[in-house]
């Protein structure tokens, strides 16, 4: 590729060849070995992928997308509107029955996880951002519960306020304070859950599922043998 | 031994020497995005979803004047649940928590000043004294009054309400030296039925409101909310927290949380919120740390249930079959 030279310094503008400096060329560099887009969107798989158990990490993707799509839509309408209207009703019953979906999913992807020791081979990172998930899901769906504006939601304030003060967070995080809760729920924490959840899926893709419990450890290359045996 | 530098992207050596089979995750995303789909259609328009309405403090003065007067008259005496509650709404003690050498919520200290007296009691009477002398006679006899002959008139009043009856829409005591307190309670009565209480605890001087603190306050120091919560079954000694009203799951992913208020020490402990907090952070910490804690990370070898999730790689392992050929 022939580059035109740079008009004030005289040389071929950065971001092109091999031998790229700077901040930018280092972060494209980094990506470009670390997230090649046939790892990210791999067509081959190990065969024992083949396991139902691997089906319960995606389907929490999916209904995550349902939880997004439906909440979005509740937040679009106004927190009044499915109190008062029929289409409102049924789209929070989109709602809440994702978010029942996404918790029954995301625990069988856990504990599939769990007896399958997932975080071995260096995948300990992804196990840890998995359970920050989990944990930032049920933060998500408690101020949503607390945002119903319905019965129920009064009754979660009014009790759950004694655990949150008990630990000096009520200062900050007030569970009988509704726009509070609703902001939280509808922006701050849903998109740190999708962040982090793209954090995970890529944490997946760059490592690659795990070995089977037992399997043989992985072979070595020549030159890593070397370096380690020094013959 | 020379240390080399690990490779960034080492899958082609993770998975040197196991067969590799064609593997679409695209589609299987989109055909769990159609299941999933489906589904919720399917629960959505069949079950629709929990929505039993709120209680107002308009519906618990209509529908039990005496518990709404019992629980004003301690909002005014300050006896109250909340008004003795602590941080972060006063300097009560009532209320707060402690564990060990740990007092977070005292640390922490009062970010939502609320005044039981004066914000739910006077405050919402003074609104409504423009025509109305007798009320503003009977405030100004409560306000100039001393404060052992406001905390008498406050005694005899709160053990008479134990006896008292409704009679024409008002509550109906034994006579009694009560001072001003019987008239000042009628006519928040009168405010609260109307619906002019939900409002009036609410107003901050901001047309705009969002924050419940001091309606709800009032309505958890009453027995009319948490009447209908035992109706539907939230109250702590049913898993309360997890529950949710009518048929419908709750947070079912709470159950842990949960059981601990069950059991002792918990369920006997005055700082219970704290404890059962504590223990569940541990929990998290652990779950988090999984992969870090011998024994812990262990379990998966020791109960083999991994022999179910790779049944088919342990079959043929054992056939002789599984690596590429």
């Amino acid at each position: 590729m022939t580059v035109p030279p740079d008009e004030a310094s005289g040389t071929a503008p950065s971001g092109v060849d091999a031998d790229d400096s700077g901040w930018t060329a280092a972060i494209r560099g980094r990506l470009e070995r670390r997230l090649p887009l046939r790892e990210l969107l791999p067509t081959r798989q190990p065969y024992y992928v083949g396991s139902w158990v691997y089906v319960f990490g995606v389907i929490t993707l999916a209904a995550l997308v349902w939880v997004v799509l439906s909440g979005v839509t509740l937040s679009v309408e106004g927190p009044q509107w499915w109190h008062v209207s029929r289409e409102g009703r049924f789209v929070n019953g989109l709602h809440f029955w994702s978010v029942q979906l996404f918790f029954i999913f995301m625990v069988l992807h856990l504990w599939g996880q769990f007896w399958g020791a997932g975080w071995r081979d260096g995948r300990a990172g992804t196990w840890m951002v998995g359970v920050v998930i989990f944990a930032a899901s049920i933060v998500t769906a408690f101020t949503g519960y607390l945002a119903q504006q319905n019965l129920d939601a009064q009754w979660i304030a009014v009790n759950a306020k004694d655990a949150v003060n008990s630990t000096g967070f009520g200062a900050f995080f007030d569970v009988t304070n509704f726009g509070q809760m609703y902001g939280l729920h509808v922006m701050l924490l849903p998109i740190g859950v999708t962040l982090l959840v793209v954090i995970h899926v890529v944490q997946v893709r760059l490592r690659g599922v795990v070995r089977p419990l037992g399997a043989p450890p992985p072979e070595e290359d020549d030159d890593v043998t070397a370096a380690k045996g020094g013959h | 031994m020379r240390l080399q530098r690990k490779r960034p992207v080492d899958r082609e050596r993770y998975y040197r020497g196991v067969r590799m089979v064609p593997y679409d995750l695209v589609k299987e995303l989109a055909i769990a995005l159609g299941a999933t789909a489906i589904l919720v259609v399917v629960l959505a328009a069949a079950l629709s979803s929990p929505d039993v309405p709120s209680d107002t403090i308009q519906r618990w003065a209509q529908d039990d004047p005496v518990d709404f007067v019992t629980a004003a008259t301690n909002e005014l005496a300050g006896s109250s649940t909340s008004a003795q509650y602590g941080p972060p709404y006063n300097n009560g003690s009532g209320s707060v928590q402690s564990w060990w050498v740990l007092h977070p919520q005292a640390w922490a200290g009062v970010h939502q000043p609320v005044d039981q007296p004066n914000d739910f009691v006077l405050a919402p009477l003074q609104s409504a004294v423009p025509g109305d002398a007798s009320l503003r006679t009977a405030l100004a006899t409560f306000t100039g009054a001393s404060g052992d002959r406001q905390s008498g008139w406050l005694d005899n009043y709160t053990k008479a309400l134990g006896k008292a009856s409704v009679k024409s829409g008002e509550v109906a005591t034994a006579e009694g030296d009560y001072g001003p307190v019987p008239l000042l309670m009628s006519r928040l009565l009168g405010v609260a039925r109307s619906g002019g209480l939900d409002g009036l605890l609410l107003t901050n001087g901001n047309f705009y409101q969002t924050d419940y603190t001091k309606p709800l306050l009032f309505m958890g120091d009453g027995s009319h909310l948490s009447g209908l919560a035992q109706d539907q079954k939230l109250t702590g000694n049913l898993w309360g927290m997890m529950n949710e009203t009518g048929r419908y799951p709750g947070q079912s992913w709470l159950w842990l949380y949960t059981l601990w208020y069950q059991i002792a020490p918990f369920n006997a402990s005055s700082n219970a919120d704290l404890l059962v907090v504590l223990v569940m952070v541990g929990a998290t910490t652990l779950l988090l740390l999984v992969p870090f804690i011998p024994g812990l990370r262990d379990i998966p070898r020791w109960i083999p249930i991994h022999r179910l999730i790779w049944r088919r790689y342990y079959a043929e392992q054992a056939a002789g079959r599984g690596a590429r050929t």
